[in-house]
């Protein structure tokens, strides 16, 4: 399966997953709503060129608004972590082997510990803006952090049952691509 | 021109991202009521300060004018202050003496007509009073002048609205006056020495005499009514040479702070003087 249908498959994966599962899961919690949906632009390729990266980020997520109603609300964030979401991989991968070797981030191209870190920042970073343009405020400051900090929490805990559900072989980049 | 394509192709992508972020917020805008609130509350916020700095700038060069303006509006209001619109006082109230009786009933004698003190002077030997109230209003020449604790004076000049009092103060008042203890009758004058103290003349050593006895108007007075207050004793002279006290009398009324009098108009003034001062045509 080439990279291009497989990322095709995972954009409505995705965004059905978000729609029909885990936007129609009453709310457990005021500060808890499960996103997973922006794994999909933590997934893309490395070697994806940095405004295709933009432009897929904000077809994304206006996918995604137009399915909740709410038109920008979520591309928004998304554009901006697609936006640094290269500055991050270049800190945090050694640059002469992992990306020319593999073919997108995981666990196994990039190691726990980075991996994980850039899953973080980005959550956080996504969550943070999504509720700062949602509130358009920051209200109680405390309450706000907490809002982010516990939706980051949430999702991260589904990431990480993500990746141990759908284990991606770490595919090495071949010459004939 | 070169040079901003090459802008352009070295910041592609943050521009694109910009672009990107600003779709989103029009999107955003467009779809929501309450973002659309939000950014034009914002907007409106942020060109309201630029118009406050713009318009403070402007404000400081109209800063004359404005000047004008408020001396104009100052000098316009001034004018409508009610204490400029002061009527002349022509209120009238009117005392019935009960003991003037003819076969008709009660006949009023005397007439109450409030005044405002416009001029006052205490330091001279002969003093003055002016009073805003004058012929126009009733007043005549040789009414009698009384405050609220005490006698003040005699109209001595009237114009069309305004009057002259000849104060208490003055070395040649002279005004009839008996101590309330057993009605002797003496005759009030000023030695010109303190505006607090009168001075009581012509009471005989007879009537005992004492510290803070009340000494008011006699009923010998043409102009004056009977009993009105005058002042207190505050200390006894007694003249070896005489058969007479010299009392000196704390004056009833304030001469310090006047500001209303009374005016007393006795319907009886000008025939009483024109009996008093006729010649016997038959002695």
């Amino acid at each position: 399966m080439s990279d291009l249908i497989k990322n095709i498959v995972r954009f409505a994966l995705f965004i059905l997953f978000q729609v029909f599962i885990l936007n129609e899961v009453p709310p457990l919690h005021q500060f808890i709503i499960p996103y997973i949906y922006f794994l999909y632009i933590l997934w893309l390729p490395f070697n994806i060129n940095r405004f295709a990266l933009l432009l897929i980020s904000f077809a994304f997520g206006i996918t995604l608004d137009y399915f909740t109603g709410s038109a920008g609300l979520h591309a928004a964030p998304c554009v901006l972590i697609a936006y640094l979401r290269p500055f991050l991989l270049n800190l945090l991968i050694p640059q002469d082997t992992t990306e020319h070797s593999y073919l997108e981030p995981s666990i196994k191209s990039m190691g726990w510990a980075p991996y994980s870190l850039y899953v973080a920042l980005l959550t956080f970073i996504h969550h943070f803006l999504l509720v700062l343009i949602e509130w358009l405020q920051f209200g109680n400051f405390v309450y706000f952090l907490g809002k982010v900090a516990a939706t980051t929490a949430v999702s991260l805990l589904l990431i990480f049952i993500t990746e141990m559900l759908f284990f991606r072989k770490a595919k090495f980049r071949t010459n004939k691509a | 021109m070169k040079n901003i394509f090459l802008f352009i192709q070295r910041n592609f992508n943050f521009l694109g991202f910009l672009i990107l972020e600003i779709v989103c917020i029009v999107l955003l805008n467009n779809s929501s009521k309450t973002h659309q609130v939000f950014f034009s509350e914002m907007a409106e916020e942020s060109t309201g300060k630029f118009n406050k700095q713009y318009n403070n700038w402007r404000y400081y060069f109209s800063l004359k004018e404005t000047n004008q303006q408020l001396v104009e509006e100052n000098a316009r209001l001034r004018n409508l202050l009610p204490s400029n619109f002061q009527s002349p006082d022509s209120s009238t109230q009117q005392i019935v003496d009960s003991l003037m009786r003819d076969s008709l009933g009660r006949s009023r004698k005397y007439t109450v007509l409030p005044a405002k003190v416009i001029g006052n002077t205490l330091t001279l030997q002969n003093n003055y009073i002016t009073i805003e109230r004058g012929s126009l209003q009733g007043v005549k020449k040789g009414m009698a002048v009384m405050g609220s604790t005490g006698i003040v004076g005699v109209v001595v000049a009237v114009s069309e609205n305004n009057a002259k009092v000849m104060s208490l103060l003055h070395r040649s008042s002279k005004v009839s006056a008996m101590l309330k203890k057993d009605n002797s009758a003496g005759s009030i004058e000023w030695d010109g020495a303190d505006p607090s103290f009168l001075i009581l003349k012509n009471i005989p050593k007879s009537s005992k005499v004492n510290k803070g006895d009340t000494v008011l108007t006699s009923t010998y007075s043409a102009n004056f009514p009977s009993h009105l207050m005058v002042g207190t004793v505050y200390s006894v002279v007694a003249d070896a040479s005489s058969n007479f006290f010299t009392l000196k009398i704390k004056t009833g009324t304030n001469f310090f702070a006047l500001q209303y009098v009374y005016l007393v108009n006795n319907a009886g003034y000008a025939e009483q003087m024109n009996i008093e001062n006729s010649t016997e045509k038959n002695p």
